[in-house]
């Protein structure tokens, strides 16, 4: 007999199984991340096809949402460029742990495989007998495992605290103020004159006005301090040669083939001069706008 | 539907988890196996409750996420602290206590 849970395990088995391979295999943390992403909604499906509906929303709210969201956060923080290295501390390693992992896998499956017999009773008894699934958690959790459950309360509260306390960093030195960081630039700029306004904008021109564009100086050099010191470091910033380049070929390009045509050149264009338009005039300037 | 399809397949799962944190030298990836196995105990605990009809084994699993996500911030509190001190988030940089 096909049920809805058998479609699902075998839907959703060799989906978590590859994406928990997935998970161990891949180089960069961030896959690894969304492969256990993967693994736990199809887990979460699984609680479902069980009858854990309790479970199942809070596999995908608490794991998948909070748990693995706070993983990102820290891939993110901690480098998301910085891949494991491949070098082996210990020796041969890699080998005896995946040959313990089979081990391991063989000696499960051998084990629990065939640990449950008879029918499954089901948890549909236990669920309806006190109206739901979460009804008859509440019951178990408040009465049978309430000081269980008061204590998780104190853990919890621990793990917060500890997370604060292991995360905070004291001030070495006191916070300039805004007068005290003015007075600094202005000492800068009677020291080693140092321009004490704020840094150039970033260059505009016909084919680029991107933040990685420099600006140029009125003797045709950029202005290195126009792009920001990260894009600097990260790669190399376009040189003034290469910005004007394309636009000086073109402009050559066109007063080379159409020496006559008006607009196009260093002659005034004409269609600028037009007369404006009736309509157009009619308009009071708010109208316009 | 054998729920002993669900033990294997939870066997499975963890022991890619536990090869996974053998082998990965990423602290952030170490901890995600150790996640892995915790869900894989909570897939046989599920199935434990579904095959025997007691709720009991579903309020084992919601205690094991309690601990898991107190375990998470606390573990990747320490992790973010580490790779504070020695810009690196891999296990073998933070060997200031071997001999």
């Amino acid at each position: 007999m096909v049920t809805g849970a058998s479609v699902a395990f075998w839907l959703l088995a060799p989906v978590m199984v590859l994406a928990a391979l997935g998970m161990v295999l891949a180089r960069k943390a961030v896959h690894s991340a969304l492969c256990l992403a993967a693994v736990m909604v199809a887990l979460a499906v699984q609680y479902a096809a069980l009858d854990a509906p309790f479970l199942f929303a809070v596999q995908i709210i608490v794991y998948t949402g909070a748990i693995l969201m706070l993983f990102l956060f820290v891939v993110m923080l901690v480098g998301v460029e910085s891949s494991d290295s491949l070098v082996e501390t210990l020796k041969g390693q890699r080998v005896y742990a995946v040959l313990v992992g089979i081990g391991l896998v063989v000696m499960l499956v051998v084990a629990t495989g065939n640990a449950l017999v008879g029918d499954p009773v089901g948890v549909a008894g236990p669920n309806s007998e006190h109206g739901g699934n979460v009804q008859g958690l509440a019951a178990l959790l408040f009465v049978r495992y309430v000081w269980a459950f008061e204590a998780t309360s104190a853990l919890l509260i621990t793990a917060a605290v500890g997370a604060m306390v292991l995360t905070h960093r004291e001030r070495l030195v006191k916070k300039q103020d805004q007068r005290e960081r003015a007075a600094a630039r202005m000492r800068a700029y009677a020291e080693s004159g140092v321009h004490p306004g704020p840094l150039p904008t970033p260059g505009v021109f016909a084919r680029h006005n991107s933040v990685d564009t420099p600006a140029l100086l009125p003797d045709g050099s950029a202005a290195e301090s126009s792009v920001s010191a990260t894009l600097r470091a990260r790669s190399s910033i376009r040189t003034p040669a290469e910005l004007t380049a394309p636009m000086a070929a073109r402009q050559a390009e066109l007063s080379a083939d159409q020496p006559a045509q008006p607009g196009i050149g260093h002659g005034p264009d004409p269609r600028l001069k037009a007369p404006v338009d009736q309509k157009d005039a009619d308009l009071s300037d708010e109208e316009r706008i | 539907m054998d729920p002993n399809h669900y033990l294997v397949l939870s066997g499975m799962l963890f022991t890619i988890g536990a090869i996974g944190f053998l082998v990965r030298r990423n602290a952030i990836v170490a901890f995600m196996c150790v996640e892995l196995m915790l869900n894989a105990c909570n897939l046989a605990l599920v199935t434990f409750s579904s095959h025997w009809g007691v709720l009991d084994g579903q309020v084992a699993s919601f205690f094991v996420m309690v601990v898991a996500a107190a375990e998470v911030v606390v573990g990747l509190a320490i992790i973010v602290s580490i790779y504070r001190t020695r810009r690196s988030a891999s296990v073998d940089d933070a060997n200031l206590l071997k001999l």
